[in-house]
């Protein structure tokens, strides 16, 4: 029996240039009890299909044609056409929230600053159910259970300020289901959150639909969360149904061109080492007629390579303060000892999960802010000279030298700039050459990102988010540095976008003889443009070494945690939700002996196999290989 | 909270002796003083009889001292001529113009202005909230233009001319003299029913002059607030548990967008009393604005004062209830320490 069926569905959306149909013909069911999963990149018309479902598309928007087909179960199966009903009225009204309900993308902005979470959870059961506030805070209570809150009765209370992302998003879950939908709709519930923190709300969400017999509408754009969780899956792009089946015939046997251009976009952990990922709009950076020096930086792969940064016992406090900017007693220590070496011509990976300290560790490469203690040299032709020794002239220099490629392509651009000017902006103040000089410069960088010398005028509003990354990366290289710090570069980008500039960074890499830093949450990322790994948890490295090692032969238990808790793209690697660590994972202090980390703890590195550490500070005394410190990495 | 009430009061102190002696300083930057005019005015028309008593009056009110020593004793931290008397003291000044203490010169005009003032808020707030709702909701419709356009008007239109016409429309249709605070039959009559209506009627004119360009920067920046939250992605969370939208609006996207506006109250109550002073001269209102207008142009320096210290207390009390009425309405105020804490 299916619960829903949509049948040629199409939706248009009408602005100032007039009509625009974002979802064509729309055909699918989802049947009873099974999870079905909408998959398409950004624009694709996925999110909007699960509006019209729920009645919330916004007020531009309208269903042009098409039924929604909505079983009611409490009403011996009577079927009702959402499509038909008045998105406000009280027949929808009593459907939404009651019978369907939605998880969101975005678990911080989902919930209102104003009011607590118990109000908020509570608010459904109150509409639908009538039940008095007593009842309702005991639903409630049942709710925060279900979902493993910590201490349900201090959250009912709590505003969402004062919770994590994954607990908001353990809220809005709670909040989804206190009617017990028949049907829940997921937009995308995990793409905000960390992975292992991800995996986690994936379970979840899998054991509530045992335990409620519910049915589930997964949207996604990662196919990581889909082999986990789908019965069936969906492909829609550009607003139209390209592919459907069960998720076992679409990965074995993909049929459509486009899901199969999709599946060769994704990097994957199992992936051959150098095997190429294929994106579905391939670019060639054009080097030929550059005058950008190819540094002779050796192989690629040449380890052993003379170290261009190093840092040395490397700590960081920030303190906590309040509101009105007084100090508090708190400190946060963003990093601990942090000791890493970045090779002349490598690519190192730090990787880590939100507030591991990863962008800290990348940005004190840059002397963004001074440290507390600890020592960071950067290999010049005169020998390694600590930068934070750096005269004001000195470091203008450095500048030029080291640049930054920044994660959120869309605030990191000026948007009342064109894109000459801000090409051109570097090159200004660094005082580079005449005008003249300086615009051949920027449609030399405008070539090596493979866009088009007519964008120049236009400003960045104009382009989309992976245009956007590829300006950032040109940028970035106005200055024609040697290392480059790349942060989260594609994280706000879709898969097969992701795989553009995967592959772009990596041809300029190779063509340029750049270093890099390439900061990242996503091991499947880092694991395709690394050739080796550091792992940061809590300001602290826990381990490093070459990729494949890592990879393969994880020793620390929160590398472990981390590596179990990325979800594959196959079908043959699926996450074993029973031996997920949880939270402990990134608990220093709970880690098993000889990692475990106490108050003060100095995070040493023992070298396990060559070029392979571990942060293990327990097995010092066994008298082993290292001294203290892996400074000499 | 009531510690945090007691230390923003305990503040206030130093704040309020910074902006005396701003007053105070600025009252005095131009040269002479009231009592210097006087005589020069006296001595250019050759009356020289009433010198006397003005030469008397400039040594008992201490004008022939130091700048530091003319605040300190105004303020009451100097002996005078009368020993420590002074504003701590809780002697006002006086007024040379009208030759009498201050206060009682300020008194009679209080209530009126607290009341005019007190009226204009509520007609702003009353006025702007429900159009700036409609027209948030209602973005881009005939409506929400009309409202605009009124707006518009509204803000560009001096209130001394807005007066003058609603003075002529008001007696021309409803035969209501506008002028005053009352009809004139009433003046020394006891406070009766009648009175009051009256006293009402006659205020409907100003606080609808002096509301207007309150009313209109409201209404745009109560539909801009509310614009910027009905798309927020909480308002749709909230809609997809199937409430209905009235209520939603309410509960949800008003309820933040108001905090501007609970934290305008404090900047409202100067700008109100300046305001009016033009209105109150052209509608002939007994507020405090035209004395104000009239101790700044004859230089009557402790009136002036004293007004102007009033208004700012008046500010100050109006900022301290905003500030503790966000506290209490925003939870991520109220808990920030503790928030950052954790």
């Amino acid at each position: 029996m299916n619960l829903l069926d949509v049948k040629g569905l199409s939706v248009e959306f009408h602005g100032d240039e007039g009509h625009h149909q974002v979802v064509r013909d729309v055909s699918f069911s989802i049947p009873e009890n099974k999870c079905v999963a909408l998959v398409g990149e950004s624009g694709s018309g996925k999110t909007v299909i699960s509006r019209a479902v729920m009645g919330i598309l916004p007020a531009k928007s309208r269903i042009t044609s098409g039924q929604i087909l909505f079983r009611d179960n409490r009403k011996n199966g009577k079927q009702t056409d959402i499509a038909k009903l008045a998105p406000a009225g009280p027949v929808m009204r009593a459907i939404r929230g009651d019978q369907i309900a939605m998880i969101f993308q975005e678990p911080m902005v989902s919930l209102s600053p104003l009011h607590t979470i118990g109000d908020q959870i509570s608010e459904a059961a109150k509409l639908h159910r009538s039940v008095g506030s007593k009842e309702a805070v005991e639903l409630t209570r049942d709710m925060l259970r279900l979902v493993y809150f910590p201490e349900p009765e201090r959250v009912i209370r709590a505003y969402p300020f004062e919770l994590s992302g994954g607990l908001r998003q353990r809220a809005l879950i709670a909040m989804a289901l206190i009617c017990q939908p028949t049907l829940l709709i997921a937009d995308e519930p995990t793409t905000a959150l960390d992975v292992t923190i991800q995996a986690e709300i994936l379970k979840l969400i899998k054991e509530v639909q045992t335990e409620l017999n519910m049915t589930l509408l997964m949207i996604t754009h990662d196919f990581g969360v889909v082999t986990n969780m789908a019965d069936e899956v969906v492909v829609v792009y550009n607003g139209e149904v390209m592919e459907k089946g069960s998720v076992e015939d679409l990965f074995l046997s993909p049929q459509h061109p486009y899901l199969k251009a999709l599946l060769n976009a994704v990097p994957s952990l199992s992936m051959e080492p150098d095997k190429r990922l294929v994106p579905i709009r391939p670019i060639k950076p054009r080097t030929h007629h550059s005058d950008l020096q190819p540094r002779p930086a050796g192989k690629t792969h040449a380890f052993r390579g003379a170290a261009l940064i190093q840092l040395e016992g490397v700590c960081k406090d920030f303190t906590l303060r309040n509101l009105r900017g007084k100090k508090l007693r708190g400190m946060t220590t963003a990093l601990d000892n942090v000791s890493l070496t970045v090779r002349k011509g490598e690519c190192l990976g730090i990787v880590g999960e939100s507030g591991s300290g990863k962008t800290t560790a990348s940005l004190a490469m840059l002397r963004a802010f001074p440290l507390t203690r600890g020592r960071i040299s950067y290999t010049t032709e005169d020998g390694p000279r600590d930068i934070q020794s750096f005269s004001e002239k000195e470091l203008f220099q450095y500048r030029k030298k080291a640049q930054i490629i920044f994660q959120d392509p869309f605030s990191s651009l000026n948007p009342r700039r064109t894109l000459n000017e801000i090409l051109q902006e570097p090159l200004v103040i660094h005082r580079m050459g005449d005008s003249l000089s300086q615009g051949a410069r920027i449609r030399e960088l405008i070539d090596l990102v493979g866009l088009s010398p007519r964008y120049l005028r236009r400003y960045p509003h104009s382009f989309s988010g992976g245009q956007r990354q590829r300006i950032g990366i040109a940028r970035a290289l106005a200055l024609n540095p040697g290392f480059l710090i790349c942060d989260e570069p594609t994280s706000a980008l879709d898969v097969s976008v992701q795989a553009q500039i995967l592959n772009l960074l990596k041809d300029l890499k190779n063509e340029l003889g750049l270093t890099y830093v390439f900061v990242s949450h996503n091991l499947a990322v880092v694991d395709y443009i690394s050739d080796r790994v550091a792992v940061m948890c809590k300001g602290k490295v826990v381990e490093v070494g070459p990729t494949r090692q890592i990879i393969d032969n994880p020793i620390h238990p929160y590398t472990r945690a981390l590596l179990t808790a990325v979800p594959e793209p196959s079908l043959d690697h699926k996450l074993d939700f029973s031996s997920l660590a949880g939270t402990a994972s990134s608990d220093p202090t709970q880690w098993p002996s000889p990692y475990r980390m106490r108050y003060k703890t100095v995070p040493d590195l023992v070298e396990i196999e060559a070029e392979h550490w571990v942060c293990a500070p327990g097995m010092e005394s066994m008298g082993d290989i290292v001294g203290p410190g892996g400074s000499h990495i | 909270m009531p510690n945090y009430i007691l230390r923003r009061l305990l503040v206030m102190i130093p704040t309020l002796a910074a902006i005396s002696f701003l007053i105070f300083f600025i009252i005095e930057l131009p040269e002479g003083d009231y009592i210097s005019n006087q005589i020069a005015m006296l001595r250019s028309t050759g009356e020289s009889a009433s010198i006397g008593r003005l030469e008397y009056l400039r040594t008992e009110f201490a004008l022939d001292r130091p700048f530091v020593e003319r605040y300190g004793i105004w303020v009451g931290l100097w002996p005078g001529p009368n020993g420590y008397d002074g504003l701590i003291q809780g002697n006002w000044g006086w007024s040379f113009e009208y030759d009498q203490p201050v206060g009682e010169v300020v008194s009679p005009t209080l209530p009126l202005t607290v009341a005019l003032n007190l009226a204009s808020i509520l007609f702003v707030y009353c006025v702007a909230f429900p159009i700036g709702i409609y027209s948030a909701t209602h973005q881009y419709s005939v409506g929400d233009y009309s409202f605009t356009l009124i707006g518009y008007l509204g803000l560009a239109t001096p209130n001394f001319l807005l007066a003058l016409v609603l003075m002529y429309l008001a007696n021309s249709w409803f035969g209501l003299t506008v002028g005053g605070i009352m009809d004139e039959h009433y003046i020394g009559d006891p406070m009766s029913g009648a009175k009051a209506l009256s006293i009402v009627a006659h205020l409907i004119v100003p606080v609808i002059v002096i509301g207007t360009s309150g009313t209109a920067a409201m209404i745009r920046r109560l539909r801009a607030n509310l614009l910027d939250e009905i798309y927020k992605q909480y308002v749709t969370t909230a809609r997809s548990k199937g409430m209905r939208e009235s209520k939603l609006l309410v509960k949800y996207p008003l309820r933040v967008a108001l905090n501007p506006f609970i934290a305008d109250i404090g900047n409202l109550i100067p700008s109100l009393v300046s305001g009016s002073v033009i209105v109150s001269v052209v509608l002939n209102l007994p507020t405090v604005g035209p004395v104000l207008l009239g101790a700044l142009q004859s230089q009557d320096q402790f009136l002036a004062g004293f007004i102007l210290l009033f208004v700012s207390i008046l500010t100050l009390f109006g900022m301290l209830v905003s500030d503790v009425l966000l506290g209490y309405l925003d939870p991520r105020i109220r808990l920030g320490k503790e928030g950052a804490r954790q």
